[in-house]
């Protein structure tokens, strides 16, 4: 291959300990390759562990067999070429816009007097200039999704982990947070893990869309290449004719992961 | 309702009780009075031995002292609770081996140790300032250390991934939490102060608002204990009052109940 592998998980396993002592295994021989500016999204059904395996991909979990390398290097501790963009709330609510996004650069060491009109710049760039004296809990769902994108974006990660970050907006907040993201991306092209349950929201993304089955032991059922033309536009992309032969295509594999996903969580809840 | 409409009814409740007092201390309902000023002194004299405790100026070295007495108790007090609570949440074996005798302290009512204070401490300020600080710490004790345990999971995982060494950690993570959850007990533990140099004084000393109380009531001085009660409501008001300014100032960043989201 041309291109270096920004992530490579190599079968990885993660497995729990429960409180009773019985093991839990949440991911099975997970297999999956990131190409340096390659934007991969992991669509799965509720609890089938795709939060799991980004978190083993930014070094918060340890995989309990299999490999993870970053940059062919393998991963030790925390992933330090990655920003993450957390699906819950992320922001240092005691600090403003302005200050959450600078303190990127600030732990870094960047003196303050240089971080602030950085920071400043990318709040401009996720449209949100005008906000920069508002604490988190003075700004909307969606602009504090921005503030959390400027916040990883500014420390140029060269890896973006994403987990579910546009989750708990409303559908069109969604998409338009979706066009700010690629806009964002297309500038520099960095590798993308994105974890999604929106299959329509993966296709209109990625460029490659990874299926995951559901869980327990859940693995990774399917890849397919997402060959839309860039540069793309959510909302019209969705109108495109390629977009929906594939949205067919896959939801046919992923359909039957949701029904069991859903089975199984609906059979565990009847046995607690 | 209106702001002077409720002014006006809050205004009124005063003026009603104090009539009802004055009224039933000096006029004979059925050839009884039913207050004995004895007992109940009446507000005419009350309100004289304030102006005069004012006009001639004795009360301000005693408001000097129980204030000095508040605040030094309240800085001392929040200084170890701050400390002990950070460094009881960060070191969860310390926190399991202390917790008892930490439950066991704070079980005691703090007045019975008055009496140890003065004997080790004397007579002076040190005394009372001692009892403030056992009420303040277990306050900004207990608040620190939940406000330590219970950050956010995600915001420490973002301070993580965004590349935090453990000592950034501490800065920007765990100490405005710990901070914010003290402050927002600020209120009580600023009150606790105040409690402990009050009792403190009554208890036992040569000066300050609590003394004052004693003193008139070891004269049967009536109408000078409600004096006395009476300028400490006030000064407690102002202090509290104090504190709410250095809150708003302090906890902008907190979402207050009446806040929309959106």
């Amino acid at each position: 291959m041309s291109t270096p592998t920004a992530v490579a998980l190599e079968d990885a396993k993660v497995a729990f300990r429960l409180g009773d002592g019985r093991v839990y295994t949440a991911v099975e021989k997970a297999h999956l390759a990131v190409a340096q500016g390659e934007f991969v999204a992991i669509v799965g059904p509720t609890g089938c562990g795709k939060s799991t395996l980004l978190n083993v991909a930014a070094g918060l979990l340890k995989p309990a067999a299999g490999s993870v390398s970053i940059f062919d290097r393998p991963l030790a501790g925390l992933n330090r070429e990655a920003g993450y963009l957390f699906q819950a709330d992320a922001l240092f609510p005691w600090k403003t816009a302005l200050d959450n996004v600078a303190i990127g650069l600030e732990i870094k060491g960047t003196p303050r007097s240089e971080a602030l009109p950085r920071a400043q710049q990318w709040l401009t760039s996720v449209g949100l200039g005008a906000f920069a004296n508002r604490y988190p809990h003075m700004l909307s769902g969606g602009q504090r999704k921005r503030v959390a994108l400027a916040q990883v974006l500014i420390r140029d990660p060269k890896i973006l982990l994403m987990d579910e970050p546009f989750g708990p907006l409303d559908a069109q907040t969604r998409q338009v947070m979706g066009n700010l993201l690629l806009d964002l991306w297309s500038a520099d092209r960095k590798a993308v893990l994105f974890v999604t349950h929106d299959l329509e929201e993966a296709i209109a993304l990625a460029d490659r869309v990874v299926i995951m089955s559901a869980g327990p032991s859940s693995r990774i059922i399917g890849d397919w290449r997402v060959s839309l033309p860039r540069p793309r536009d959510i909302f019209e992309v969705r109108l495109d004719k390629q977009f929906h032969e594939l949205h067919r295509e896959i939801w046919g594999v992923l359909k039957d992961e949701v029904m069991k996903g859903y089975a199984q969580s609906t059979q565990a809840a009847e046995a607690v | 309702m209106s702001r002077p409409t409720l002014f006006a009814l809050q205004a009124l409740v005063a003026v009603v009780c104090i009539v009802l007092w004055q009224v039933l201390t000096t006029v004979p309902v059925f050839g009884k009075i039913l207050l004995p000023p004895f007992f109940f002194s009446n507000p005419l004299d009350v309100f004289s031995q304030i102006v005069k405790w004012f006009s001639s100026g004795v009360i301000w070295k005693h408001l000097g002292i129980t204030l000095v007495e508040s605040i030094l108790a309240f800085v001392i007090g929040s200084l170890g609770g701050v400390l002990v609570g950070f460094w009881f949440a960060r070191q969860p074996l310390v926190a399991a081996v202390f917790d008892p005798y930490v439950k066991m302290v704070n079980a005691l009512p703090r007045v019975v140790l008055a009496p140890i204070f003065a004997l080790w401490l004397g007579l002076g300020i040190w005394s009372k300032v001692a009892l403030g600080v056992t009420l303040v710490f277990f306050i900004v004790f207990f608040n620190v250390y939940q406000g330590v345990k219970e950050v956010s999971r995600t915001v420490l995982d973002n301070g993580r991934m965004l590349g935090m060494s453990e000592r950034q950690l501490m800065q920007h993570v765990y100490w405005p939490s710990a901070l914010s959850w003290m402050f927002s007990s600020l209120h009580t533990s600023v009150g606790f102060a105040v409690v402990g140099a009050v009792v403190g004084e009554y208890l036992g000393s040569a000066a300050g608002l609590g003394y004052l109380i004693q003193q008139a009531e070891g004269m049967f001085d009536v109408a000078g204990v409600f004096a006395g009660m009476f300028v400490l409501s006030a000064f407690v008001i102002l202090i509290d009052y104090g504190v709410t300014l250095v809150e708003r100032r302090l906890l902008v960043w907190r979402p207050t109940a009446s806040d929309g989201r959106g």
